[in-house]
């Protein structure tokens, strides 16, 4: 409530604050870039391209088509892959961690399931599946679920004991139980999972690409390393940065939106 | 008939070594429309006695009727103000939202449910409050947003543990009264469970008193106060001194 609005000295707006907050964050990026190019300039090595070349080859590649043939392939693997993992990570740990003999059989199994480096995945999914977007699907979900599941199923199992009771005595329903209580006691837990499994996500969505596709961002970074066109590969490489932050910053104002409580409650004390 | 029957009621928590006998072998019965406190020293076991009436614990030994049927899960229309409010509030509902979710699931019509919510939030005097969360509001609001919410449920019999605990004196008064008040007007059975003596007194017709840990049942005392009760003539009252006290002699023993 209070947190924020008496932050802003009088006369000075929101608009004001973001915009200072920006030229800052930029001030860093702009200086950052400017060392690369002077080290990368005086180093004069093909394999070391300085920013500058970096930036007129991704000009070049990213107002050509290939662009969205291959951005689009990637993004929809990606999401689709991570919102599976999510939808199936939420329902299965909250399944999982409101059964308490269930889960202690399975925590053991689940801990050892998360431990394997998810790119182990990709050969594995490459003989089950084949090469093309199943398989790229099915690993980016089988990777990125199991931060949601952990997560989900730790949430799920915090519900207060006089909250339960109280559910009980006015004999709420159990649609109402799970979606109007676990969920939402759950909800901060799901989404610190769903931030570590779309970071999960997008390497593995690299991977099974860089493996076996015919299309997609870590398809391109395959072949432009191929061919030696190293400025181009690293106009690739620097897309998934920008895509993997763009999501993120997404997934953080989504977020905020829907956890606007929590964050309250945490900022109030 | 009585409409609550608690027969030998006996609970240990844990076992072996662990153990901890709670509640020792206690019986009472309260009527219907009847008002009952129970006053008992800290920790005697009050809490446990009322989550086995409410029907959320299964006791070791002994049993809880209800309308003469023994309770194995929580009655219909029975509703529970618990001791540890705060824990038992849902932080993403606002005051109102928590209020009206016990409703959710009774068949009432949105309007309906909007009209017993505002009603109930006015008579705590939360009126005001209704869009608010509970983590904003004092611990004394947030119990009288538990009351509020176990009076929107109407139902035939209300628990209440320590139902005033955190609410400054005049709030206080005013609650015990619109207690009073609704449960004439309602019909509604209570069980008060309080450690203060003297509000025990003001509000039941009868004080059970329990003794220390494990509880027993140290003596039923019926309180006949003439009249209707009031804050300060009541209060003043011979009647209600000789019986203060004598719950007070009760309890020290
Ligand atoms: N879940 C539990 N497991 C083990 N022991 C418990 C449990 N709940 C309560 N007890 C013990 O049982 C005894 C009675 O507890 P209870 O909460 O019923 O007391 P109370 O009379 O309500 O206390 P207070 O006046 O402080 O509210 C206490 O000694 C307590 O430590
Ligand atoms: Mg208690």
């Amino acid at each position: 409530m209070r947190a924020g609005h008496d932050r802003a000295a009088p006369g000075v707006t929101w608009a004001h604050l973001g915009l200072a907050w920006l030229v800052r964050r930029g001030l860093v990026v702009a200086g950052a870039v400017l060392l690369w190019q002077v080290i990368a300039s005086g180093a004069d090595n093909p394999f070391f391209p300085p920013p500058s070349r970096i930036a007129s080859a991704a000009a070049q590649l990213w107002l050509s088509p290939l662009l969205v043939t291959n951005v689009l392939p990637s993004l929809a693997r990606l999401l689709g892959g991570w919102v599976i993992a999510g939808m199936a990570g939420t329902v299965l740990g909250i399944g999982l961690g409101r059964s308490r003999m269930v889960a202690d059989y399975l925590e053991f199994v689940l801990a050892f399931l998360r431990t394997l480096p998810p790119p182990l995945l990709v050969p594995v999914f490459m003989v089950l599946c084949g090469i093309g977007p199943t398989m790229e699907v099915t690993t980016i979900t089988f990777g990125a679920v199991w931060p949601v599941l952990l997560n989900t199923m730790d949430g799920a199992k915090s519900v207060d004991p006089v909250t339960t009771d109280t559910a009980r005595v006015f004999r709420v329903s159990r649609t109402r139980w799970v979606l109007g209580v676990v969920l939402p006691t759950a909800l901060p837990k799901v989404f610190a999972g769903l931030r570590t499994s779309l970071s999960i996500a997008l390497i593995l969505m690299v991977i099974s690409e860089l493996a076996g596709s015919t299309s997609g961002i870590g398809f391109q970074l395959a072949i432009t390393q191929g061919q030696l066109d190293l400025p181009a590969m690293w106009s690739w490489i620097i897309l998934v940065g920008l895509l993997g932050s763009v999501l993120n910053q997404g997934l953080v104002l989504a977020e905020r939106r829907v956890l606007a409580w929590h964050h309250e409650r945490v900022g109030a004390r | 008939m009585s409409i609550v029957e608690v027969t030998d009621l006996g609970h240990t928590y844990g076992t072996g070594r662990a153990a901890h006998t709670a509640l020792g072998g206690l019986s009472f019965t309260v009527d219907p429309g009847e008002l009952v406190c129970i006053v008992g020293p800290s920790g005697c076991g009050k809490s446990t006695l009322l989550r086995c009436v409410a029907g959320l614990l299964r006791p070791s030994v002994g049993s809880v009727s209800y309308r003469g049927e023994t309770v194995t899960a929580v009655p219909a229309d029975l509703a529970v103000v618990f001791q540890d409010y705060g824990r038992s509030l849902l932080p993403w509902r606002t005051v109102a939202g928590n209020v009206e979710f016990p409703l959710r699931d009774r068949g009432l019509s949105a309007a309906e449910r909007a009209a017993r919510v505002a009603e109930a939030l006015s008579w705590v005097g939360l009126a005001d409050a209704a869009g608010r969360r509970p983590w904003q509001l004092s611990g004394g609001m947030q119990q009288r947003v538990c009351i509020a919410r176990a009076l929107a449920y109407r139902p035939a019999v209300m628990l209440m543990d320590e139902p005033f605990a955190s609410v400054d004196a005049q709030t206080r008064a005013d609650l015990e009264d619109l207690v009073l008040k609704l449960r004439a007007e309602a019909d509604m059975t209570v069980l008060v469970v309080t450690h203060d003596i003297d509000e025990s007194v003001y509000l039941a017709d009868r004080v059970v008193v329990l003794s220390r840990s494990p509880a027993t049942v140290v003596e039923t005392l019926k309180v006949d106060l003439a009249g209707p009760r009031d804050q300060i003539g009541t209060r003043g009252s011979e009647a209600f001194v000789r019986l203060r006290t004598e719950v007070a002699r009760l309890i020290r023993r």
